[in-house]
Order: C-alpha cells, then structure tokens, then sequence
C-alpha cells in the first residue's frame, strides 16, 4: 500500500513538529510513507468562505501530488473531511473521486485499516484533555456525539488509551465547538474568541495539563487563548501523544 | 427589518461586551438542550421516530400540491372558510378584510411563528386594530417593543428582573418584586380582560392534516384554546409545509416535538380544530412567502420539513452566545440562516456565515435537515452572488493562486515565518489582526515541515 502524507498548510508552516510525528508514528507502525513535496492546501479556506468555485487550482494542484498514492493520510480531521466531501477536478472526474475515498484522517487509518491495538512504547504522564473537533468527530464519525441516541465510542480516545501513564480527564460538555471554524474566527472575531474561552474553560477546570486532539486548527484556537491567558496548559497534536516516550 | 440593521458579526460582539449575561444565556439553552437530551434517552426508539418523521415530511413536500389541495377540500367541507396568499402582503390583507367584514377591532393571537414572519403585528396596528399576543413570552416582547429573540421561548434574553420592571411599568405591579408567580398571576389577570373581549382570535398551526381537513395547535399555556373558543372568529395562519398527510402520521411529531423543544414528554394543550362552533367562524390561511420557491431548490428544499422546535437553536454554539436579535430576522438560528436567505438574499446575506459549520443542528433536529451542510450550500449560492464581500472574494482568489502554485506557497510561507519572528508585536498588533483582539499567534518555527523533510531526504541519500 502505497501511503501519501497529506500535511496542511497551515501544520506545514507552524507547527512542523506534527508533521514530524504524523510520519515517525506510520513508520514506527510499518507503513511506508511519501510525502508529495509539492502539495499545499486542501482548498477549505475558500470553500468555507463561499468560494468553491474559486478552489480548481488548488485541487488539480493536490490530485497532481497524490495521484500515485492508494491511501492518503492526514493528521487534521476538518481537511480530511473537506477533501472526502469537496475534492473536485472537471478535467479528472475519476481520479478525484478515487482520491475523494480513500483519504484518511490518521486516527481512523490508525484505528479502521491499520487495525492498532497497542503502542508498546509510548508512555505520556499526565492528566490530558481530548478535543474532539466538530469535523472529525459528526463528519467524519470519529466519535459518537451527546445529540444522537447511539452507543459511545471514540475512535481518538480508544488510541489514548493505548499510551501508558496518560490519565484523560472528563469534561462538562464532551463535544462543544471550539469557535475555530475557519475563516470564522477573523469574520466572527469576538464570537470565536468567546467560544475558545470557554472551551479552554473546561478543560482547565477539571484538571487538563495538556489538551489533545486530532485537529491542529482548533488546538491553535486552544492555544491562542491559553497563551494570553499565560496558562501552563499546552496543547500537544494527538500525534505527538502517540510517539511520545519513543 | 431595516438594511441598516446590524450585522450578526457586529450584533454578536455587542451581545458579548455583557459576558455574565452572556454566559447566562449560554447556560439556560444549554440546560434545556441537557433536558432534551434526557427525553430523548428515555425513548429507545428515538432515532427511529427522527428518520420516520424525516420520511413523513419528505414524502409530505414531494405532494405537497396533492396533499394542500386535499387539505382546502375537507376543511371546506368541514365548514371552514380557506384562503390562500402568496406573500406576507397578501396574508396580512386577508386577515385585514375578515377583520373588516365583521367589524372588528380587537384580537387575541397566540404564538404564530409565520405572522410574526410577515410582520403582522404592525400591519394591524397601523390599521388601528388591537392585537394582543396572549403567550406569555411573546406579551413579555411585545410590551417591550421587541421582536421574539427564539421561536419556543421568545423572551428567553431576559431575566425575571427585567419582566418585573416592565410588569410594573405597563401591568402596575408592585416596584422590584421578580417572583414568577406573583408576575404570572398579573398577567393572567391582564390577558383574561383581552380574551374577554377580543372579537377574533387568531393562531398558528403546527400540523394540518390532509385527510381530515383539521389542524393542531401546540401550546404551553393553553391560550390557543381561550382565545379561539371565546371569540367568534378564528382564524389560523400557516406556512404551506405544515401539511401532513394522514391523522396517523401526527402521533410521530406530536413525540417528537415537545421533547425536541423543551424536554417535556409532550406539550401540555395539543389542540385538534377541525369545525368552527354553531355560531362561529373559522378561517385558515395558507402562505406561501417563499416557501414554494425554497421547495424548488434541491439544495434547500429540505429546511422546509422543519416542525419548528427550536432545538437547533438551544444546541447552537453560536446562536447560545449571541442571543437570537443577532440573526434580524424572525426565525433565528442555524434553521433561519437557511430560510432567511431565501426571502432576501441581501439582507440576510450574513447569516450563513454565523457558524462554525460545527453540525450539532443536524444531529439534534428531529427531522434530519442536513442543517449545517445547507449554511455551507448557501455560502456557495452566495458568493456565487456577489453577496458577500468583494474583498473576501479578492482574499480568496488570491489564496487559490497562492495553493495553486507550490513554489509561490513555498516562498510566501517562508516569507511570513520570517516576517512573523522579525516583528512579532506587528503580528499580534490586534488593529491589523482580528485573531490577536483575544488571542495570540501561535510562534513561526524557523523550519516548515517540508523543508525538514527535505533536509531529512538528503541526509539519508547523502
Ligand atoms: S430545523 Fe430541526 S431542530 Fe431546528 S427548529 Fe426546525 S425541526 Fe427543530
């Protein structure tokens, strides 16, 4: 199976460290990964802004670069998501719909096709709080969610349960938004600020000293108001937690 | 509404300047969103009830010529006089001529959703007519001089203080007494005057059947029923999609509904009309206002199964925070920003952006409206528009430019990195950067993830 490392731009340029161990956990699990070295975005930010249309370049420009991998693998829910609903080509219809299925986001690769049931190595001590974004979690059924009657389960946390010493907290409201929502949080400014607040609330009142999750755009959000906050609370990538102690 | 109404963005960021009322509001909806979420568990059945009565309205607005003209047929034979209008404008008019014909003056109205849509209120007012609103919420509102800021509980923005003040002023009750029953007991004293004399009454309807010709009215306080069984006239106003097809299909919404509002089991008066009294008159008027047009959209078509709960405003991250007066229009919340639109595009041209696309309404909506997929659709029609924006659009196109081009990406990339760690205060100056207002900018490291790939391939190769 050939593997292809999706990194979003956005985890490409800031947070190059999740990235780094996006690709140390596949490898560390057998799997052979390339990773494109012209790919850029995934085309969400115009899409979510009401320009899809405005998206052709940006996805010929990703089917180019993934065209010779089977799977593609990601470490951000909400990109995945948008690439499995949206990914579009006039010019390759066939390819892109190829593509459009077989995207993975890394904790349902690591969970649904690499089957992980233990990760002998990683060990992280401390009390950490899962997000669970809103893409990942009712869009590409991560997890199940508090509005449905249905039986719980998460596909994130089933892999934090894996990692020795890792004690997770719970939360008062398991799956609110973070506020992030793409070009939402400069367009809604003090709504997204507000909602970042209280979410970071939340986990810093039930004892949170790290808070995870699967996407790095509502952690940045986390982090941006932790950090004026002058919180000791990080935000580390579910990646980093996986590999941690390796 | 006026153009130069307030946008949501604006709206939203005046509603949160007062952060303990805000996250009051915040918690009240999310505890009637706990006490949903309780109703429903006691149901095993409850997502089979969601997908059947999401069958039922599909099938409903797939006939719902057939099922409309079936309606007209019966409820004429029932006695009731049926009227049709085409818009708000049309609506209001005929209420103004049976009010006219029977030289009345004075009404009783109960909650009605769709008159509110069509402004009627100060259509009648205008015309010298008295129009009492007899739900609790919406007199608390109308006293105020305000719109509903929620379709289930529309004076859930305020406080027991603020209806005491305003009881005082217009129902003189006694100077800062907030107690809810001393309150409710005063205006049950004011509004049985108004039932008393009120010529017509008119009401909503949250479900009218084709088969028999009758239609329900679900309320809390039971003022449907006084205000229709004591005047001698009522007439009942609906949104064309109400309609469902068979007495059968009812007991399916009729679960749905209370539980989905409010957490009750059911709602405390469902109210069946089928015949006016001897002596009485009764009137049903089916609206369009859109609606028929939304009905020939595949993208939207869907918004039109809604039963009007409110859930997905009580579950609503963003509606929670910003109080329902920041959508400016009538329905509010995630299923407003849909149906707004559709009447016009301009005017409500912001409220598919006030979400975070989060797809909690989905999930939560009784009837399964792909909620938060249609705001995404509606930013599409928009921008597709000119609705939004130009600079959004100049912003955007420049970005495809900018992932179109890898190397472009690449530079630009770095360039920012750069400029980020050279003049971080500039960065974070929060006049040039909307995200630095509450927040800061996460630190640039001084490598991207690919070129430390890059560097890691060379290593290895050389
Ligand atoms: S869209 Fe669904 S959840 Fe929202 S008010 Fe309508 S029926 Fe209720």
């Amino acid at each position: 199976m050939n593997v292809g490392l999706f990194i979003p731009c956005y985890v490409d340029q800031f947070y190059p460290q999740v990235g780094i161990a996006t690709l140390r956990l596949l490898e560390s699990l057998g799997v052979r990964v390339v990773f494109p070295m012209e790919q850029t975005c995934c085309g969400q930010p115009m899409a979510n802004s009401g320009f899809q249309r405005l998206s052709a370049g940006c996805d010929k420009n990703f089917i180019r670069n993934f065209a010779n991998c089977d799977v593609v693998v990601g470490p951000s829910g909400s990109c995945v998501l948008h690439l499995k609903e949206h990914l579009h080509s006039d010019d390759q219809p066939e390819e892109a719909a190829r593509l459009r299925n077989n995207v993975y986001e890394l904790c349902e690769f690591l969970t649904d096709v690499l089957k992980v049931e233990q990760l002998p190595k990683a060990r992280f001590p401390y009390r950490v709080g899962l997000h669970t974004s809103c893409h990942g979690q009712r869009g590409l059924r991560l997890s199940s969610m508090s509005e449905r009657m249905e039986p719980k389960f998460s596909k994130p946390e089933q892999l934090l349960r894996l990692v020795d010493g890792l004690d997770l907290i719970q939360l008062s409201h398991p799956d609110e938004c973070c506020g992030f929502g793409g070009t939402f949080c400069v367009f809604e400014e003090a709504l997204s600020s507000k909602m970042g607040k209280d979410r970071v609330y939340d986990h810093v009142q039930h004892g949170a000293e790290v808070i995870t999750g699967g996407d790095m755009s509502c952690l940045m959000q986390l982090e941006g108001v932790l950090h004026r906050q002058k919180s000791s609370v990080r935000v580390m990538h579910i990646a980093e937690i996986l590999t941690a102690g390796n | 509404m006026d153009t130069a109404s307030p946008r949501h963005a604006k709206a939203a960021e005046a509603f949160l300047r007062d952060e303990e009322n805000a996250d009051w509001h915040n918690e009240t909806l999310w505890f009637v969103r706990s006490k949903r979420d309780r109703a429903a568990q006691s149901l095993p059945e409850w997502e089979d009830l969601r997908e059947q009565a999401s069958q039922i309205k599909l099938h409903s607005l797939s006939k719902l010529d057939d099922y409309l003209i079936q309606l007209e047929e019966n409820a004429r034979q029932n006695g009731v006089i049926v009227h049709w209008a085409a818009n708000a404008d049309e609506h209001n008019r005929i209420v103004l001529d049976i009010m006219r014909k029977h030289k009345a003056t004075k009404i009783v109205k109960s909650k009605s959703m769709l008159t509110e849509e069509c402004h009627l209120n100060p259509y009648l007012i205008k015309e010298g007519i008295e129009v009492i609103d007899t739900d609790l919420g919406e007199r608390i509102i109308q006293l105020r001089n305000e719109p509903p800021s929620h379709i289930v509980m529309p004076a859930i923005h305020l406080k027991k203080r603020h209806i005491g003040d305003l009881f005082h002023l217009h129902l003189g009750t006694d100077a800062g007494a907030d107690d809810p029953q001393y309150l409710t007991e005063a205006a049950r004293i004011h509004l049985r005057q108004k039932f008393l004399l009120a010529d017509v009454a008119i009401t909503g309807v949250n479900f009218a059947i084709a088969e028999t010709g009758g239609f329900v009215v679900c309320t809390n306080e039971g003022n449907a029923d006084l205000g229709a069984h004591l005047a001698k006239v009522h007439i009942a106003c609906m949104g064309i999609e109400k309609v469902i097809p068979k007495a059968e299909h009812l007991g399916v919404f009729l679960r749905l509904l209370a539980r989905s509002a409010t957490g009750q089991a059911t709602t405390t008066y469902s109210s069946h009309f089928r015949k006016p009294a001897p002596g009485q008159e009764m009137h049903l008027v089916l609206v369009d206002n859109g609606r028929t047009r939304q009905l020939a959209s595949p993208d939207f078509r869907n918004s039109l199964k809604c039963i009007r709960c409110g859930a997905c405003m009580n579950t609503c991250p963003v509606y929670r925070r910003s109080g329902g007066h920041s959508y400016h229009t009538a329905v509010a919340g995630p299923i407003g920003s849909i149906l707004a639109p559709n009447i016009d595009m301009k005017e409500y041209a912001d409220l598919p952006f006030a979400s975070t696309l989060c797809g909690s309404c989905t999930n939560v909506c009784p009837v399964k409206i792909d909620i938060h997929q249609q705001l995404y659709k509606w930013r599409q029609v928009l921008g597709e528009a000119g609705a939004v924006e130009p600079t959004k659009k100049i912003g955007m196109t420049g970005m495809d430019v900018l992932f179109s081009h890898p190397r472009l990406y690449r530079f630009a990339g770095r360039a920012g990195r750069w400029f980020m760690q050279k003049f971080p205060s500039l960065a974070n100056k929060s006049s040039l950067n909307p995200w630095a207002i509450h927040r800061d900018m996460p630190k640039p490291p001084a490598q991207s993830f690919r070129d430390w790939y890059a560097q890691q391939n060379q290593k290895d190769n050389g």
